[in-house]
C-alpha cells in the first residue's frame, strides 16, 4: 500500500477534477481510431508494393466488390452471420477474463454436428424444427468441446490459452476424421457430408440472397452486450474477469462461473459453425477450416469488447473477407493478406491507444 | 497523545561530535500530478547518527526515500554526496553512492535463497558463490549480534529476518548510509527493540542511518536527530544536542507541535468516548472451537474462541501473518470452516456464503482495499454493491435498476463524505482515504450488525484516520458489534473495550482495556509469556 | 503388422522422433526463458514461421544450410525485437500483441510464399549429417540418435548450458527475479527491462532457429503454416517444465515421438487414417496437461508489464 496516495488525498480535498471538454476531447475517439487505421493501410500498402501489387487497385477492388456491388454486399452481410456469433462468444469469454482461443475447433465441430443432423432430419420433421435442432446441436457440441479446458481452468488453474489451442488442433483433426470416415456422403466423389437441399436451409431475407443467419448473429451479439451491461449475471462475469481476488472477496462462485462462461462462449462458437452450414453451405467438406475465429479475435479487441462496436468491426472484416476472396482470384493476392492486414490494424491501434494514454497523463500534470 | 518513551539510552551521551554530512539535500522538490510531494527540502545526514524522518502518512517521507534510493528524480534542487552534487537516476546509482535502502515491504525474491538474494545485483560475471559469501557475511553479522540462515529460501524467513537480510545486503555493498523505511510496522515489541539496538550498533561503527517512522515513541527512543515532515515540507528539526538536553515531555510537546496543526493535535479526544457495553444480554457473535488448516501465508487456526456483544469493540492484536486475516475471512464466509461453529445472534452461519452473511449483518472490511476490496475500473456506484449483486431492490429479475443504485450511491457518498468528481468515476482514481470511505460505506450500510475491520486505517493520513475511527465509535454506539484487527497497538488501546492477542493461529489471551498495564500485558502475551 | 516392429521401422521412428523433437525443444527452451523472466510469449508460433521462411529462403538462395540457419535466427530475432519493444518497453498486453504477431507473421509468410514459391515449390537437398563416432555404430539406436544435423547436437547442448545458466550464474538470478518479483530486482540495481528484453530476444532467436531447422532439415521445403502448432506446443512444454530445461527436452522427445509416429504409421501403410493419427500428439498433450497441469508453477509476475513505482 503506497502512501503516495495519501498525498493525493490532499489534492482531492482542494477541488474535484474539472472536466474541460475541448475540441480535442471530442475528436479524440475518432482520432484514435481512424488515424491508426490509415497508418495500418499505409504499412499494408508497402507490403503489397513489395510483392508487386498496386495497393490502391487492391483496396478499391476490395471495397467495390465487398461493399458497393449488390451481390457482393449481400455476400458480405451473409458472411457476417458466423462472424457475429463468434464475436458474441468471444466477448463473453474475454470480459470474464477467459481466453477462449479454441473457437475455431468449437466452430468446426458445431458445423459438423449440424451438417450431420440436418440432412438426417430433413423430410422427417418440419423445416423450422430441423433448422432449430441442428443449430442447437451445434451449440451443444461446441459447449461440450470446451468442457475439458473449462474444468482444467476452473478447478486446477491450468492456463486456458494452452488447453483451448490444443483442443482446436484436436478438434480440427477429429472433425476431418469423422467427415472422411463416418459421415461421408457416398453419393458424391468429393469427400463431404450429405447435403441439405437449398430450400431446406435458413431462409433468405426478403428478396435478397442474404441469409437470415445474420439476424441470428445480430440478436446474439446484442443480447450478449445487454446481458453483460445490464444484468446481475453479466456483472458477476465482469467482476471475475477484472479481479479474481475481489471476486472471491465478494463471495462470487468463481469456479461455477468459469464453467458457465466457457459453456456459453463455446456454444456460441458452435452455433456459428452450425449457422454457416445450415445457412450457406449445406454440407461440411473435408479439410475445410475457414479459421474465422483467428480473424474475429482481433476485431473483438479493437471493439474494446463492446458489442455494438464489434458489429461495426465485424462488418469491416466481412467486407475485407468477401472482397479479399474476390481479389484473390482477380489480382492474385491470396487471402493470407487479410491476416496480415488485420494484424497490422490490431497493432497500430494498440500503439495509438498507448500514445493517447501517455498524452492524457501528461495533461494531468 | 499517548506516548510512552523508554528511559533515555545512556549511550546517547557518548556520541561523537557531528561530522560532515555524507548525504545532503538542498532545495529538493518533487511534484506529481496535482500534488507537491516534496517542497524545497533541506536535509543533512551525518555519519554516526540515527536521523529520524518523522511524519504522518502523506507527509512526503516515501517520496524522499524514493529519491535517495534512485527510484525517482527530483524536479528541482540537488542531492549532494560528500558535498558534491550527484545524480541518482537509478537504484544502481544509489547503490554506487553507498546508499542502501530497506523498504517497508520486503524486497527479497521469495523463490531465491538468502545467499542468492544477498548476491543479487553483483557483477554479472561473478558466480553466486556461497563459500566466499559466508566468510564476508560472518564478518558483518558477528559484531551486530544477528545470525542469518544462508541456505534458507527467502520465503521461509519471518519478516524480521527478511529485514535483517536486507540490512546485511546493504552492508555487503559497503553502504555508508542505510535507510530503514517504516521498518517496525511488521515487528513485535521485542523485535522493535532488537532493531533499535541494531541501529545503535551500526551507527557506532560510523554508518549513517535514516529511520523513517510515523511513531513518536520510536523516534524519541532510537533517534539522535529528528527531522519532522508535514505536507511535503520540513517543518522542524531537533539536533542531537537539543535532543539530549530537553526533558522528555518538553521534547514530545515540541515534536507534536511541529507535526500537527491545531485541528489535528490531540484529537484523540475528538474520537468519542467509548460507551460502556451492556453485557447482560446474549453475545452477538459467538465463535467456538474454530479451526482452519495452515495456508502458505499463515499458520493453522486452532480451536479459536471469540465473543462479541452488541456495541462492543473487540480488538485483535498481533503481528501480521498469525492467522488474523484468515480468521476474518472465515467470519465473512470467504473460507469454509474446518471445525467449530460461528453464530450470529443465535443463528448458525455454517454454509452461508458471503452475500448471505452480509444480508444477516456480518460484514468484513478488508485490509486490502485496492487488491480485493474494490474494483478499480468500476464506477464508485457499483463498488458499493459488489457483495449484493443480484439482490433487490437494486436488481429486479436479474436486471440492474440503475436509478436505484445511483440514488443510494449518492446518499452513501454524501453520508460518508467520499470526495469524488462523480459517482461514475472509476474508484481506482480516488485517493486512498476516499477509497477506504467507499469500502466503509459499503460495509456499514443498512443492516450491519457485526463488522470485522482488518487494519482499517493503514496507510491513511491523520485526518482520514480520525474520521474512520469516529465512524467506528459511532457504529458501536448505535449497537453494532465491532471486531478490529490491527497492528497498531495505540489504535486498539484507543478504540477497544477488550483486546485479544493472536499468536501463531491461536488466541493466547484477552485483556480488558482498563488500567495502566494493558500495553505491558499485551506485549507479554505477544512475546509468549503467559501470566 | 510385423512391419511395425522391424528394425527399419523402429530406426526410422526414432530418427524421426529426434528430428521432430528439435523444433519443439528449441521453441520450448525459448518460451521457457521468456516465461522465467515474466513475459508470456504467445507470438512464438509466428516467430517460428518467420524463422522457417527466412531460413528456407537463405538456404535456398545461398545453397548453404548454415546460411539458412543464420537467416532463420535473424528472422526470429527481429520478431523478438518487435515483441520486446511492444511488451517489455511499452508495456502492452502480452496476449494481444502475441496474437497479433502470430497472425501477422502467419499471414506474411503465407503471402510471401504465394508470390515466391507457390508455382515452383522448391525443395532443398537432404541436410548434412554429423555422425558421432562409436555411438553411431550401435544397432538400431545408433543411426537413429547419433547421425543428425549439427543443430540437433546444439539444441541438446543448449539444454545443459541453460541449466547451468539458470542455476549458477548471476544472469540466471536476474531472470528468476524478473519473473517472480521484478521490483526486488530493480531495487537491487539491475535493469528489469534489459533483463526481460534479453530473454525475449533469445526466445526469438531460438524460435527462429527451430523454424529454420523444421523447414530446411525436417521438411526440406516451406509451405504456409508449416509449423502447425509447434510454437504452441513449445508453450505447453515450457509451462509443464517448471523452469527446468531437462524437462523441456523430455517433453519434446515424447511429443516428437508422437509426431514421428504419425508419419511412420502412414508410411507403414496401416489402415488407420491420417487424420486420426494426426490427433495423437495433441491427445498426448492434453493427457499431459490433465495429469500434470495442476502442478505447473508459473512465475508470479508472468504477463504483467513492469512499471517502476506501481503497486
Amino acid at each position: 500500500m503506497s502512501s503516495v496516495d495519501t498525498e493525493l488525498d490532499r489534492v482531492s480535498r482542494v477541488s474535484p477534477v474539472k472536466a474541460n471538454l475541448t475540441l480535442m476531447d471530442m475528436c479524440r475517439p475518432l482520432l484514435t481510431t481512424f488515424v491508426p487505421l490509415l497508418v495500418a493501410l499505409l504499412i499494408a500498402s508497402l507490403i503489397l508494393l513489395a510483392v508487386g501489387v498496386d495497393p490502391l487497385a487492391y483496396y478499391s477492388y476490395v471495397v467495390e466488390r465487398g461493399l458497393f456491388s449488390p451481390s457482393g454486399l449481400q455476400q458480405t452481410l451473409t458472411r457476417m452471420a458466423p462472424l457475429l456469433l463468434l464475436a458474441a462468444g468471444l466477448i463473453i469469454a474475454f470480459r470474464a477474463g477467459i481466453w477462449n482461443l479454441g473457437v475455431d475447433g468449437q466452430f468446426l465441430l458445431g458445423a459438423l454436428a449440424a451438417a450431420v443432423l440436418a440432412p438426417a432430419l430433413h423430410g422427417v420433421l418440419p423445416g423450422w424444427m430441423v433448422l432449430t435442432l441442428s443449430i442447437m446441436l451445434g451449440a451443444l457440441t461446441g459447449a461440450l468441446w470446451s468442457l475439458l479446458p473449462a474444468y482444467l481452468r476452473a478447478y486446477q488453474q491450468v492456463n486456458e490459452i494452452v488447453t483451448t489451442l490444443m483442443m482446436t488442433f484436436l478438434g480440427l483433426s477429429l472433425g476431418n476424421a469423422l467427415v472422411k470416415l463416418v459421415f461421408l456422403d457416398p453419393a458424391t466423389t468429393v469427400p463431404q457430408t450429405a447435403t441439405l437441399p437449398v430450400d431446406a436451409r435458413l431462409p433468405r431475407l426478403f428478396e435478397t440472397t442474404v441469409s437470415s443467419g445474420v439476424l441470428i448473429g445480430l440478436v446474439a451479439i446484442v443480447v450478449v452486450h445487454l446481458v453483460m451491461q445490464r444484468t446481475a449475471f453479466g456483472l458477476r462475469l465482469r467482476v471475475v474477469g477484472s479481479n479474481a481476488a475481489a471476486a472471491r472477496h465478494a463471495g462470487l462462485p468463481s469456479r461455477k462461473l468459469t464453467m458457465i462462461v466457457f459453456a456459453l462462449s463455446a456454444a456460441l462458437a458452435g452455433m456459428a459453425g452450425a449457422v454457416d452450414i445450415v445457412g450457406v453451405h449445406g454440407n461440411l467438406r473435408a479439410d475445410w477450416n475457414p479459421a474465422f475465429g483467428l480473424l474475429v479475435i482481433p476485431m473483438v479487441f479493437l471493439a474494446r469488447l463492446n458489442g455494438f462496436a464489434a458489429i461495426v468491426f465485424v462488418l469491416l472484416l466481412s467486407i475485407l473477407s468477401i472482397g479479399g476472396e474476390s481479389a484473390a482470384r482477380r489480382l492474385g493476392v491470396p487471402s493470407s493478406f487479410t491476416l496480415v492486414l488485420v494484424a497490422i490494424v490490431l497493432l497500430t491501434l494498440a500503439v495509438a491507444e498507448h500514445v493517447d494514454q501517455r498524452w492524457r497523463r501528461q495533461r494531468l500534470s | 497523545m499517548n506516548v510512552s518513551i523508554p528511559a533515555a539510552d545512556p549511550e546517547v551521551s557518548r556520541l561523537p561530535a557531528a561530522q560532515a554530512p555524507v548525504v545532503s539535500l538542498r532545495g529538493v522538490t518533487k511534484r506529481f500530478p496535482g500534488v507537491v510531494a516534496s517542497d524545497t527540502i533541506d536535509l543533512d545526514i551525518h555519519p554516526g547518527e540515527v536521523h529520524v524522518l518523522l511524519g504522518e502518512n502523506g507527509a512526503g517521507k516515501s517520496t524522499l526515500i524514493s529519491m535517495l534510493a534512485g527510484l525517482v528524480q527530483p524536479d528541482e534542487g540537488e542531492i549532494l554526496l560528500d558535498g558534491e552534487p550527484v545524480s541518482l537516476s537509478s537504484p544502481k546509482d544509489a547503490i554506487n553512492a553507498g546508499i542502501g535502502t530497506v523498504f517497508q515491504h520486503s524486497m527479497l525474491v521469495p523463490t531465491l535463497s538468502v545467499t542468492e538474494n544477498l548476491l543479487l545485483g553483483d557483477r554479472w560475471w561473478r558466480r553466486p558463490d556461497r563459500a566466499s559469501l559466508a566468510t564476508r557475511v560472518a564478518a558483518i553479522v558477528e559484531p551486530l549480534g544477528i545470525s542469518l540462515r544462508l541456505d534458507a529460501p527467502a520465503a521461509d524467513l519471518s519478516l524480521g529476518e527478511q529485514q535483517q537480510v536486507e540490512i546485511v545486503r546493504a552492508l555487503l555493498r559497503d553502504s555508508r548510509l542505510l535507510i530503514l523505511d517504516e521498518s517496525t510496522s511488521m515487528l513485535s515489541p521485542s523485535g522493535i527493540e532488537e532493531l533499535g539496538a541494531l541501529m545503535r550498533r551500526l551507527v557506532s561503527r560510523g554508518l549513517a542511518v535514516v529511520f523513517i517512522s510515523h511513531k513518536l515513541n520510536e523516534a524519541a527512543a532510537f533517534g539522535d536527530r529528528i527531522s519532522i515532515l508535514r505536507l511535503g515540507r520540513k517543518v522542524g528539526s531537533i539536533g542531537p544536542e537539543r535532543f539530549r538536553a530537553l526533558e522528555q515531555d518538553v521534547l514530545v510537546a515540541e515534536i507534536i507541535e511541529h507535526m500537527f496543526d491545531d485541528q489535528e493535535r490531540g484529537t484523540d479526544a475528538s474520537v468519542a468516548k467509548r460507551l460502556p457495553v451492556d453485557l447482560s444480554g446474549e453475545p452477538l457473535l459467538v465463535v467456538r472451537d474454530v479451526s482452519l488448516s495452515a495456508t502458505d501465508t499463515s499458520p493453522a487456526l486452532r480451536k479459536l474462541d471469540l465473543d462479541a456483544w452488541p456495541g462492543e469493540i473487540v480488538g485483535i492484536a498481533g503481528i501480521d501473518g498469525n492467522g488474523q486475516k484468515q480468521l476474518a475471512e472465515l467470519l465473512a464466509g470467504q473460507r469454509a470452516l474446518e471445525g467449530g461453529s460461528i453464530h450470529l445472534a443465535g443463528q448458525r452461519l455454517d454454509g452461508l456464503n458471503v452475500g448471505e452473511r452480509c444480508e444477516l449483518g456480518l460484514r468484513y472490511l478488508t485490509d486490502d482495499r485496492l487488491g480485493e476490496g474494490t474494483l478499480g475500473e468500476f464506477p464508485v456506484s457499483l463498488n458499493f454493491f459488489i457483495k449484493q449483486i443480484g439482490s433487490s431492490p437494486y436488481w429486479q429479475h436479474g436486471f440492474v435498476r440503475g436509478s436505484d443504485i445511483d440514488a443510494e450511491a449518492r446518499r452513501l457518498v454524501k453520508e460518508f463524505d467520499v470526495r469524488t468528481p462523480s459517482i461514475r468515476t472509476p474508484v481506482g482514481r480516488l485517493s486512498g482515504g476516499n477509497i477506504q470511505k467507499v469500502v466503509l460505506g459499503r460495509e456499514l450500510a443498512e443492516g450491519a450488525r457485526l463488522v470485522v475491520f482488518n487494519k482499517p486505517t493503514y496507510g491513511l493520513d491523520v485526518k482520514n484516520i480520525r474520521t474512520i475511527q469516529r465512524r467506528m465509535m459511532d457504529a458501536a454506539a448505535s449497537g453494532i458489534g465491532l471486531i478490529v484487527i490491527s497492528t497498531e497497538l495505540d489504535e486498539l488501546l484507543l478504540l477497544c473495550h477488550r483486546i485479544a492477542v493472536m499468536v501463531d493461529g491461536a488466541i493466547v489471551g484477552t485483556v480488558s482495556n482498563t488500567g495502566e498495564s494493558v500495553r505491558h500485558d499485551i506485549g507479554r502475551l505477544m512475546a509468549g509469556v503467559t501470566s | 503388422m510385423n512391419v511395425l516392429f522391424s528394425e527399419l521401422f523402429l530406426g526410422a521412428l526414432l530418427f524421426g522422433a529426434v528430428t521432430a523433437a528439435v523444433p519443439l525443444l528449441l521453441a520450448g527452451l525459448g518460451e521457457q526463458i521468456s516465461e522465467k523472466a515474466g513475459v508470456l510469449n504467445i507470438g512464438i508460433e509466428g516467430m517460428m514461421l518467420l524463422g522457417a521462411y527466412t531460413g528456407f529462403l537463405g538456404a535456398y538462395q545461398s545453397g548453404s544450410l548454415w546460411v539458412g540457419f543464420a537467416c532463420g535466427m535473424a528472422g526470429g530475432l527481429i520478431a523478438g525485437l518487435f515483441m520486446a519493444l511492444m511488451c517489455v518497453r511499452l508495456g502492452f498486453n502480452q496476449i494481444v500483441v502475441g496474437i497479433g504477431i502470430t497472425l501477422g507473421l502467419e499471414g506474411l509468410t503465407a503471402l510471401l510464399h504465394h508470390f515466391q514459391f507457390s508455382r515452383s515449390y522448391p525443395r532443398l537437398p537432404a541436410a548434412e549429417v554429423w555422425e558421432v563416432p562409436l555411438f553411431v555404430n550401435i544397432p538400431i539406436v545408433g543411426p537413429a540418435l547419433f547421425a543428425h544435423n549439427p543443430v540437433v547436437y546444439f539444441a541438446i547442448a543448449l539444454v545443459m548450458v541453460l541449466s547451468l545458466l539458470y542455476r549458477r550464474s548471476q544472469f540466471g538470478l536476474w531472470l528468476q527475479s524478473a519473473g517472480d518479483k521484478p521490483e526486488a530486482l530493480d531495487v537491487a540495481g539491475i535493469d528489469v527491462y534489459r533483463t526481460r528484453t534479453i530473454a525475449v530476444l533469445i526466445t526469438g532467436t531460438l524460435a527462429g532457429l527451430g523454424g529454420a531447422y523444421l523447414a530446411t532439415v525436417g521438411a526440406g521445403l516451406f509451405i504456409p503454416f508449416i509449423t502447425n502448432g509447434a510454437g504452441f506446443l513449445g508453450i505447453v512444454l515450457a509451462m509443464l517444465a517448471r523452469g527446468n530445461p531437462s524437462w523441456v527436452l523430455g517433453g519434446a522427445l515424447i511429443f516428437g515421438l508422437c509426431l514421428s509416429l504419425t508419419t511412420a504409421l502412414q508410411v507403414a501403410g496401416t489402415n488407420v487414417p491420417t487424420d486420426v493419427i494426426q490427433m495423437i500428439p495433441f491427445l498426448a498433450v492434453m493427457l499431459m496437461l490433465i495429469a500434470f497441469g495442476r502442478r505447473s508453477s508459473l512465475p508470479r509476475a508472468l504477463g504483467i508489464p513492469y512499471e517502476r513505482g506501481s503497486r
